[in-house]
């Protein structure tokens, strides 16, 4: 075992951990701990764009901005939040660009924005163009331009490092982050990194779902650690669905591909969007198109043989415009499925897409141990957390903002935080838990396989808790996530050697995807209402009197060591926008 | 009722436009394995899997990991291109396997998988990437302005930035660096892919560290190593004409215009 010690630990070298590193490495010495190469992460794969208000294709401004966000999460946002977020966008565009960030331009030379799903014009009025965008490689190029200036600021970065394991102290009754363990991949060692601050940027869960456009090493890691020392979760029951994934294999096509145009079909050829959002239409916020996709399904009017899917329709679209604007998705098409986007419509279907949910944070980014108390040296921003700017539905493109937005503004509290304070003594043993867990895994003899675990949770979560849900649903997944987590105890892996062993990371992956799974039904079976992500058939109107609160979940475990969830709630922050009801 | 969900195996013939249905055959992987621990040897390892040739050759190496062999080893995390984690010599070829399909690749044959040449192999498919990602930072990978920033963003015309969209799409997957045979006899030549990424910033209009940077790109390890073998456009998963912004970087250094 291993001991380091810095000031401030970054987990995660996405969008939200670089941006945050880019900051603290400027004021304290900072670590990024990352499982993955940075360039590998998720961030990369985000397409359609970034929303600021430059207002510099037709009129805009972040107020309006702030409203789309807030109605766009069913009013679960918190609404100093989401005006930080729309205000500070503005700037967060702009420190990209001056980073290096390759924008398409406007005749003018400015920064040319595109429409998106549920961004208006002056409260729902019209789509308003708001998205600032790089083709349909906007994360990609934030990602890259992000990774230049880390490498030009000289940030340290531990690649292929797993941080597992969050570390506590208590000092004088208030529970203070320590510092992280972590597994280092290519050579099986562990170590201690001991810091004033730790800031979680580890990205989503997707994984739990077998449709989905989350990369293989999106398994909440970061949630999990923080999850099982005590810590709440927020909002795990609001998971989002993207309505165009392909067909089947779940592959990501941006909404910018209905921003610039593309138009949803079912069998008939129909526009069927027109019915369900008639203002808005095929750019209405992506639940809405997701389970209007899906209530066009089981009516009857999917199409294929099977009657499984729908059409996302670019062939009216010249293709000149497809190669400027939709160069990459029109490529997945041809590779993926053999089709030609200029002249055939695109197979689509929903795909778990984004967690709302995640680790509580206040707007500083500091994370919170309940629903007040600031957990001193421990912050989150991206996915990972719950500011919650998202509520129970994430507009497109403000992903791509948040992490910019909370991870400066982590970055920046966390380096400032760890100057102020003294390090932490560590307590006893500390990477005793994960020795324990490690030792176990390579150890066991048990007869389950993790690979068939994970298929069938995947195929649980599919189809009980996508887009539709009711009781019986749920119910059916709590328990099969029960017995998979007995199984999980059982289970045992082939490669029991040290170096780059990558069986016995995905085994502990699995571990961390039932925890979480856990949580999202649990958290899912008690919100007896449907607003945003969330949609009860057995319940299938928005309740504001009972549940205008964010759901906080937490493991207990009894003195015979059995565990459970527990469920709390918390209030909604609320400014100046009124709860309406939501039409597009 | 729940979400509709599909299955796979049991979805039968389409009639969508694109890949007829093809039934599921028995391919074989030759894998070359490698581990330190067991051994200082690599040796090729067959496996047969039942697989649909629409599939990627990542879903292949799946299934062996994940149903025949957990101590197989290799790098992934999108799956669709766009991470640069696995790539690997395929069939003789540099390729992502996520990107690869089986049909593309006649299957009746063993389809052979070796690690990226180049660069140490660690275990099975995965090598050491630090070389790599050393020579890209050697090549001051961002964009370098003088005198104050403006309070707004710099202006750039369509067509100035259109100048270097290319070599923007880089995903730095390394496929192109390691399927250089100047790279394979000389592992300090810089390589296609750290050229590709300052090409990216010499042809940027705001960007003012171009001198700067064919500096480095004019020592003995820099582009005039390049023998113009188009290896690595033919390699590059995301069609960038590396070649060519090789060329366009020597043509820089001779003029000094860019």
């Amino acid at each position: 075992m291993k001991i380091h010690k810095y000031d401030t630990v970054i987990v995660g070298a996405g969008g939200a951990g670089m941006r945050a590193a880019i900051e603290s490495t400027k004021r304290s010495r900072t670590a990024v701990l990352t499982k993955l190469y940075p360039t590998r992460s998720h961030t990369g794969a985000a397409q359609g764009g970034m929303a600021a208000a430059l207002a510099n294709v037709e009129e805009d401004n972040w107020e309006w901005h702030t409203f789309d966000t807030i109605k766009g999460g069913d009013y679960l946002v918190d609404q100093d939040a989401a005006e930080i977020l729309a205000k500070e966008a503005i700037d967060a565009v702009l420190d990209l660009e001056k980073m290096g960030l390759p924008f398409n331009r406007t005749p003018a030379g400015e920064i040319d924005q595109r429409r998106f799903g549920g961004h208006s014009r002056n409260h729902g009025e019209a789509p308003v163009r708001r998205a600032c965008y790089a083709a349909d490689r906007t994360g990609h190029m934030i990602l890259q331009t992000l990774y230049q200036n880390c490498v030009k600021e000289g940030v340290e970065f531990f690649n292929e490092f797993y941080v597992l394991d969050q570390l506590l102290v208590e000092e004088d009754g208030v529970k203070k982050s320590a510092g992280v363990v972590a597994y280092e991949l290519a050579t099986g060692e562990i170590h201690v990194f001991q810091s004033k601050s730790v800031i979680y940027a580890s990205g989503g869960t997707g994984k739990f779902f077998k449709v989905t456009s989350n990369a293989h090493t999106l398994t909440g890691d970061g949630q999990a650690a923080c999850y099982r020392r005590g810590l709440p979760l927020e909002d795990m029951e609001f998971f989002q669905f993207h309505p165009t994934g392909i067909w089947r294999m779940g592959i990501l096509l941006t909404e910018g591909a209905r921003g610039e145009g593309g138009i949803l079909r079912n069998k008939d050829g129909e526009r069927f969007m027109e019915k369900y959002a008639p203002v808005m239409k095929d750019l209405a916020s992506r639940d809405v198109v997701s389970r209007s996709i899906y209530t066009e399904i089981r009516e009857g009017r999917g199409c294929g043989p099977e009657g499984d899917h729908v059409y996302l329709d670019l062939t009216h679209l010249p293709p000149e415009q497809l190669d400027a604007k939709l160069p990459d998705i029109t490529e997945f098409a041809r590779t993926y499925l053999g089709i030609e986007p200029y002249t055939d419509p695109i197979p689509i279907q929903p795909t778990a897409h984004y967690a709302m949910g995640g680790i509580p944070t206040n707007v500083q980014g500091e994370v919170l141990s309940d629903n007040t108390t600031v957990v001193p040296g421990l912050y989150a921003a991206g996915e990972v957390a719950c500011v919650s700017v998202h509520g129970a539905n994430r507009l497109g493109t403000n992903s791509l903002l948040d992490i910019n937005v909370f991870g400066k503004r982590s970055g920046i509290a966390a380096a400032e935080y760890a100057h102020k304070t003294e390090y932490i003594e560590l307590p006893e043993n500390p990477a005793a838990m994960v020795e324990a867990q490690i030792e176990r895994l390579r150890n066991s003899t048990g007869t389950e396989r993790v690979a068939t675990i994970r298929l069938e949770l995947q195929e649980c979560m599919d189809a009980n808790v996508m887009v539709f849900r009711t009781e019986q649903t749920i119910k059916t997944a709590v328990e099969k996530i029960a017995e998979l987590r007995e199984r999980y105890l059982n289970v045992s892996i082939q490669d029991k050697g040290r170096r780059f062993n990558t069986d016995l990371l995905e085994a502990v992956e699995l571990g961390n995807l039932l925890d979480l799974a856990e949580v999202m039904a649990t958290s899912a079976l008690a919100r007896k209402e449907s607003r945003g992500g969330h949609y009860r058939e057995d319940y299938p109107n928005r309740d504001d009197v009972n549940f205008m609160r964010h759901t906080m979940a937490y493991r207990e475990v009894a003195d015979d060591g059995t565990e459970s969830i527990r469920l709390d709630y918390k209030p909604v922050v609320q400014t100046r926008y009124q709860p309406m009801e939501r039409k597009y | 009722m729940a979400t509709p969900t599909m299955d796979k195996a049991e979805a039968a013939g389409t009639p969508e436009p694109g890949f007829a249905d093809t039934p599921y055959i028995t391919a074989t992987f030759r894998i070359r394995r490698f581990n330190p621990e067991v051994s200082d040897q690599s040796e090729w390892e067959d496996f047969e899997v039942l697989i649909d040739p629409k599939e990627r050759v990542l879903d292949a190496l799946h299934k062996i990991k994940w149903e025949l062999d957990g101590t197989l080893t290799f790098r992934r995390s999108c799956a669709h291109g766009v991470c640069g984690s696995d790539a690997m010599r395929i069939n003789g070829k540099n390729r992502l396997a996520c990107k690869t399909l089986i049909k593309d690749l006649n299957p009746d044959k063993p389809i052979t998988i070796e690690a990226i040449k180049g660069l140490t192999v660690l275990k099975d498919l995965v090598v050491d990437m630090d070389p790599f990602f050393q020579a890209y930072r050697d090549v001051m990978p961002f964009l370098i302005t003088k005198g104050n920033e403006p309070t707004r963003e710099r202006l750039q015309s369509a067509e100035d930035r259109e100048r270097f969209d290319d070599t923007t799409k880089c995903i730095l997957c390394a496929a192109c660096t390691s399927s250089c045979p100047v790279f394979w006899n000389d592992g300090q030549y810089f390589g296609p892919a750290a050229i590709v990424n300052a090409h990216r910033f010499i042809f940027d209009s705001r960007d003012e560290g171009g001198e700067q940077r064919l500096e480095i790109l004019n020592d003995k390890d820099g582009v005039w190593r390049c023998r113009t073998t188009f290896n690595c456009t033919d390699a590059c998963p995301r069609g960038i004409e590396v070649t060519k912004a090789i060329q366009e970087v020597k043509r820089a250094l001779i003029t000094r215009r860019f």
